[in-house]
């Protein structure tokens, strides 16, 4: 039986994992029910190509995916560049990057399980609170937003968890810096990496399928107090 | 003061109607797929016309000519759905409350505890819209759009989705809409017996044009009609003052020139005349006056008009003393049988069990 406790660096990179998550999560909130409510709710040419450009890093290497965010963001890299001239924000090798290559990767589950959501309103209903003399800011703000409510958490809970378990485009992004870049799936990775390291990543990865299943029963507890179940059955 | 002229075009449906509608309720009326939801969510502007002009009073709504074309929220047109669309997340005060929010203070009109209580919906308002029946949520629907202070209010087939009961529970509803509130209402309905009950005015519309446009009486049983359909659907209104109810037996008598009316249910002596609508299909023909027979509803008439067609059947239209034409179908066969011509003198019966309960109308007072 391994030991349980766990140690001082094991636990930075469990809060780690967890702002890291955490800022992935809500920083691409907005821009992901936008997203959605645009491709579920207009029609566009190139609608096909927006889409696709979402769902993109789904189907992508994650490798291939940290390597564009490493070209694109990386302190020579165009935007990089820009960012840290402009505003001083350096984001390779530095946790706010792994947050940036965590929110790539879930931001099209978390567009996908919004979009559907706002898809399965009645936009009948939505008319309704127009010709109600609610302008198309109200109508989204009162009716779109509360009715699609379950699904944004359900959307928000799968780019978490997804965030958590997130390696490939991390490590290609911002590498496997303890105490800064070293996330829980990057921890037990080094840990399997060294002789006798069996004991931490057993315990790691105990934590980690708590912190999924934690996320998975508060989400589940939050869409039933706004109504429906979030994970459709 | 309502005048719309709209032009749409669909892969597979041509638009083109125009009309105009006063105060009081319009009736578009005709088959399913013959443009009367499309008029609607053209005035509510939830539709796009390729060519058109929409005014309602001094207010411009719609002027492709011009390029205006006003949002649904900022043409203060209430919208009945079909279907009620209440917003579930809201409790049925909210539900009622809703457009009231959006209405400028200087123009709410009608005030929340007058339609609550004419639409008898005070109990509701703590539910959740899934806990109402069909009857109920239309009520509030009718509600929610009335406490918007609408310009103008626009209902489609508010009564398809009821049962019998339900319609005739909401159907005194919107007459004293009609009377009470002032509001303007267009009317989309399919069903003759509601629009010859309700209306002022009826437009029918078939294939994305209008046929017809005038009184119900006019429209709804025209000297000529086209289609199988139409002589079916043909219906004579009449308008008759109460004599009196009976309360042992559950009826009311109507003093028609021609003839008593029985009809179903109390009306009020109180309030003076009563619009009936009845269908050609239902009225039998004889030659002098039958007795030892239960229909009890007999009009005598004057032939004035036969028309027969290829098929098994002939209309007849019959004057009525003071001046109200009545029409009968009936076969040719049996037409003949009588010898019945133009100028004959008939009785015309008419089962009260077939004078629908939607076809009672009190006529607005005054």
């Amino acid at each position: 039986m391994p030991e349980l406790t766990l140690s001082p660096e094991e636990w930075t990179a469990i809060r780690l994992s967890l702002r890291i998550a955490g800022l992935a999560t809500l920083a691409s909130l907005p821009l992901a029910i936008l997203v959605a409510h645009w491709l579920a709710r207009s029609r566009f040419r190139g609608k096909v190509l927006v889409d696709g450009l979402v769902h993109l890093p789904l189907v992508l290497p994650p490798v291939v995916t940290g390597y564009v965010l490493l070209v694109l963001f990386g302190r020579r890299g165009p935007v990089g560049a820009w960012l840290e001239q402009t505003f001083g924000l350096v984001l390779s090798f530095r946790w706010t990057g792994a947050a940036l290559a965590c929110a790539v990767m879930g931001f099209p589950l978390m567009v996908r399980a919004i979009r559907l959501a706002i898809e399965a309103i009645d936009p009948r209903l939505e008319q309704a609170a127009g010709t109600l003399g609610a302008s198309p800011a109200w109508v989204f703000a009162t009716v779109t937003l509360p009715l699609a409510l379950p699904g944004i958490i359900a959307g928000a809970v799968l780019c978490f968890a997804k965030a958590l378990g997130e390696f490939g485009a991390t490590i290609t992004f911002v590498s496997n810096i303890p105490g800064e870049t070293q996330t829980i799936p990057a921890a037990i990775y080094a840990y399997t990496q060294i002789p006798g390291g069996d004991a931490g990543a057993f315990r790691l990865s105990i934590v980690a399928v708590i912190i999924a299943l934690g996320a998975l029963v508060v989400s589940e507890i939050l869409a039933r107090r706004s109504g429906t179940r979030a994970v459709p059955e | 003061m309502i005048r719309f002229a709209c032009r749409l075009d669909r892969r597979d449906f041509r638009f083109d109607v125009a009309f105009e509608a006063e105060s009081g309720i319009t009736a578009l009326f005709g088959p399913s797929g013959s443009g009367k939801t499309t008029a609607i969510r053209l005035l509510a502007g939830l539709e796009h016309a390729k060519q058109g002009r929409i005014t309602l009073g001094e207010t411009v709504l719609l002027d492709t000519a011009r390029g205006i074309a006003l949002p649904p929220h900022r043409r203060r047109i209430g919208l009945v759905f079909q279907d009620a669309q209440l917003l579930p997340h809201l409790d049925i005060r909210a539900n009622l409350t809703y457009g009231r929010f959006f209405t400028p203070r200087a123009e709410r009109r009608i005030a929340f505890e007058p339609v609550v209580e004419m639409l008898g919906i005070g109990h509701l308002l703590a539910r959740r819209p899934d806990t109402l029946s069909g009857g109920e949520r239309q009520r509030v629907a009718i509600g929610r759009a009335l406490l918007a202070s609408p310009q103008l209010l626009l209902m489609d087939e508010p009564l398809a989705s009821l049962d019998a009961a339900r319609k005739a529970e909401i159907l005194p509803f919107i007459e004293r809409l009609r009377d009470e509130f002032g509001v303007p209402i267009v009317y989309v309905s399919h069903a003759v017996e509601e629009v010859a009950r309700l209306a002022a005015r009826v437009i029918r519309l078939e294939n994305g044009a209008v046929t017809a446009a005038g009184s119900p009486a006019e429209v709804l049983a025209p000297a000529a009609l086209a289609s199988m359909a139409e002589r079916f659907d043909a219906v004579s209104v009449l308008s008759a003052p109460v004599r009196r109810y009976l309360p042992d037996y559950g009826v009311t008598l109507l003093d028609h020139p021609a003839g008593e009316i029985v009809v179903p249910g109390q009306i009020a002596a109180s309030r003076g005349e009563v619009r009936i609508a009845i269908r050609a299909t239902g009225v039998t023909l004889a030659v002098g006056r039958p007795s030892q027979i239960s229909v009890r509803t007999i009009l005598s008439g004057r032939i004035t008009a036969i028309d027969r067609t290829e098929s098994p059947f002939a209309m007849a239209t019959l004057a009525l003393p003071g001046g109200q034409t009545l029409k009968a179908y009936a076969t040719r066969l049996s037409l003949d049988a009588l010898g019945l011509d133009i100028g004959d003198e008939v009785q015309a019966l008419i089962k009260s069990a077939t004078i629908d309960e939607r076809s009672l109308a009190l006529l607005p007072p005054g």
